[in-house]
């Protein structure tokens, strides 16, 4: 079985964040990057399937050079190759036109099983991969708590996180696409032989026409979402910030607590 | 013709869930901007409640279709259903409120009618060039202004709370069939069962007084001290969602839309940055504390007292300071 897993590199959560001169993203100047969360788990996933299948796992991401850290990094945890979608007309895509190029990665992989995380901790459109699974006509399932191969029906039975603390369990046919909650597993820790034979690993750099797209079906120019600007949320105001050491902001908070909000 | 607004409330045993409702408010706000009309879809298997609420609501007008097949959900149901009812009526913009379900199916939509989605909307103004959407992102640290190409249709979801419910009054709204070829609908999966997430839940939401801890704790071991502030204050404890994942606290204290929702008198954040899908879970707290060393962190827009430091240096200090006035 060929598994292909599509991660997206992310800011750092604990990152300062800062708006651009330009005012339409944030300033990526000496910014620590990281695999996002959710896609973590997904690689996690598709190589404990992987082993207990026989298959290999695949590795695609879309993003400027910086993201080969992160292709490097899921190789060294045992992914057999990476695919990076590099051109730059890739960039400022939406969550159809970043959907459709990755689907045509998907498609000339030749995968059985796409595994990705259900939403990026920057953009979070909680979208792409579901996009992804429409482009190729696969079934989806979003918010994933747990897959089970199936093998004998060739399906794939998971479980699908709902609100109010309860769980779906269902089943569909493959190829599917499957985008995983963080949490699910524990990723592991790439071995120092890992480490060394993700070196020697193929990163292959592909652009739109190795795709068989045209560079205006993707990135910006593919995009039906214009992202604007960006900015700060303007504060509430109504927040009293209590500044000082640590010992004299405790005791006035306690005292606050207990004249003025009255909850202890 | 005026261009038609549609909101696609979900239902809740039958009802509108409170979250439909701020989608119908959404529409109805949507369609003043643009001079449109504000219309309700309704996909349903005998949700005779919801008809009747939607009847006594001020809209334009609403479609329905009730059939077994709208009894539980389904991705390719809702998708096949909503992209034949868009294709024969082509509504200018469709909104949805944001859940785990409605992010489950409408990015399917989207490409099957390759229309540009708004996800999580918390706002919307007329600006050049058209509707200017407003949401969050980098975990609501920041906000972003998105417009979308073309004449629609345009798929939204809305974030809740943020259109609020009485923005759609009382009135008389016409319910007419919606025309849907139903032998066309596949469901795309097979739902086998239901099932409660956690066992023996420890219920957070009676409580009175919540520590509640995020990432910024960095570490099982680092939580003794939490621990023993909460047992001064006579507080549970309760963490987000990454504390759970990272495995520092058992599932049953996460607090949040996948876990439960709390409305104590105080709830102490600390080291939590208050990502929405925490803050859902606590908005009805009467009075918050944020701790945490981010001052952009969206929790300190929720909170009425705030500090920005590190939790470890006033965590200790609140202990010794409630002992020694307590």
């Amino acid at each position: 079985m060929k598994i292909a897993v599509c991660i997206k590199q992310v800011p750092d959560s604990e990152a300062r964040l800062r708006v651009a001169a330009d005012g339409r993203w944030i300033d990526e100047e000496e910014l620590p990057f990281v695999i996002n969360e959710s896609d973590q788990y997904a690689v996690e996933e598709a190589l404990t399937i992987a082993e207990q299948t026989g298959g290999e796992v695949v590795v695609i991401s879309l993003g400027p050079e910086r993201v080969r850290e992160a292709l490097r990094k899921a190789l060294a945890q045992g992914a057999s190759r990476a695919v990076h979608l590099s051109d730059p007309a890739f960039a400022g895509g939406d969550a159809l036109a970043t959907g459709r190029a990755l689907a045509a990665a998907v498609r000339r992989e030749e995968a059985d099983l796409v595994l990705t995380g259900s939403q990026s901790s920057d953009l979070g459109y909680g979208a792409t991969g579901s996009v992804l699974a429409g482009e190729l006509g696969w079934p989806h399932a979003w918010l994933v708590m747990g897959v089970e191969l199936d093998a004998a029906a060739g399906e794939v039975v998971f479980v699908r996180e709902m609100e109010a603390g309860l769980n779906e369990r269902a089943r569909m046919p493959l190829p599917a696409v499957i985008e995983v909650q963080a949490g699910i597993n524990t990723p592991r820790y790439a071995s120092l032989k890992g480490i060394m034979q993700a070196k020697r690993k193929e990163i292959a750099a592909v652009g739109p026409g190795d795709l068989g797209l045209s560079p205006d079906r993707v990135g910006a120019a593919g995009s039906g979402l214009e992202l604007l600007a960006i900015r700060e949320p303007e504060a509430s105001g109504e927040v009293e910030m209590l500044e000082g050491d640590a010992a004299e902001v405790a005791r006035r908070l306690v005292e606050k607590l207990r004249t003025e909000a009255r909850v202890i | 013709m005026p261009e038609r607004i549609w909101a696609v409330p979900q239902l809740k045993g039958g009802a509108l869930a409170p979250a439909g409702r701020e989608a119908l408010a959404a529409a109805r706000r949507v369609a003043e901007l643009l001079g449109g009309s504000a219309e309700a879809v309704l996909l349903h298997s005998g949700a005779t409640a919801a008809r009747e609420e939607i009847a006594a609501l001020d809209l334009a007008a609403a479609h329905e279709a009730d059939a077994a097949v709208f009894s539980s959900y389904t991705p390719g149901v809702w998708v096949g259903a909503l992209a034949q009812a868009i294709a024969a009526h082509a509504p200018r913009v469709v909104i949805l409120p944001h859940s785990y379900q409605t992010v489950d199916f409408l990015p399917r939509l989207a490409q099957e009618l390759q229309a540009p989605l708004v996800p999580e909307a918390v706002s919307v103004r007329r600006g050049d060039g058209g509707l200017i959407w407003t949401r969050p992102v980098l975990g609501g640290k920041l906000l972003a202004d998105v417009r979308a190409r073309g004449e629609g249709p345009l798929l939204v979801s809305v974030q809740a709370g943020a259109f609020p419910a009485d923005g759609v009054g009382a009135g008389d709204t016409p319910l007419s069939p919606l025309e849907l070829d139903l032998d066309r609908l596949e469901p795309g999966r097979q739902v086998v069962g239901v099932e409660e997430a956690g066992e023996d839940q420890i219920d957070l939401s009676q409580a009175e007084r919540i520590v509640a801890v995020g990432r910024g704790v960095g570490g099982e071991e680092k939580l003794g001290p939490v621990r023993e502030l909460a047992e001064a204050l006579g507080a549970e404890l309760g963490a987000s969602r990454p504390v759970i994942d990272s495995g520092w606290l058992p599932r049953d204290r996460q607090i949040g839309s996948s876990g439960q929702t709390v409305a104590p008198k105080l709830y102490l954040a600390l080291g939590i940055s208050g990502a929405i899908q925490h803050q859902v879970g606590m908005k009805g707290s009467q009075v918050v504390v944020a701790v945490n060393k981010d001052r952009n962190a969206p929790i300190f827009a929720e909170a009425r007292y705030g500090v920005v430091g590190d939790l470890h240096e006033i965590v200790p200090e609140l202990t010794a300071a409630l002992r020694e006035s307590g």
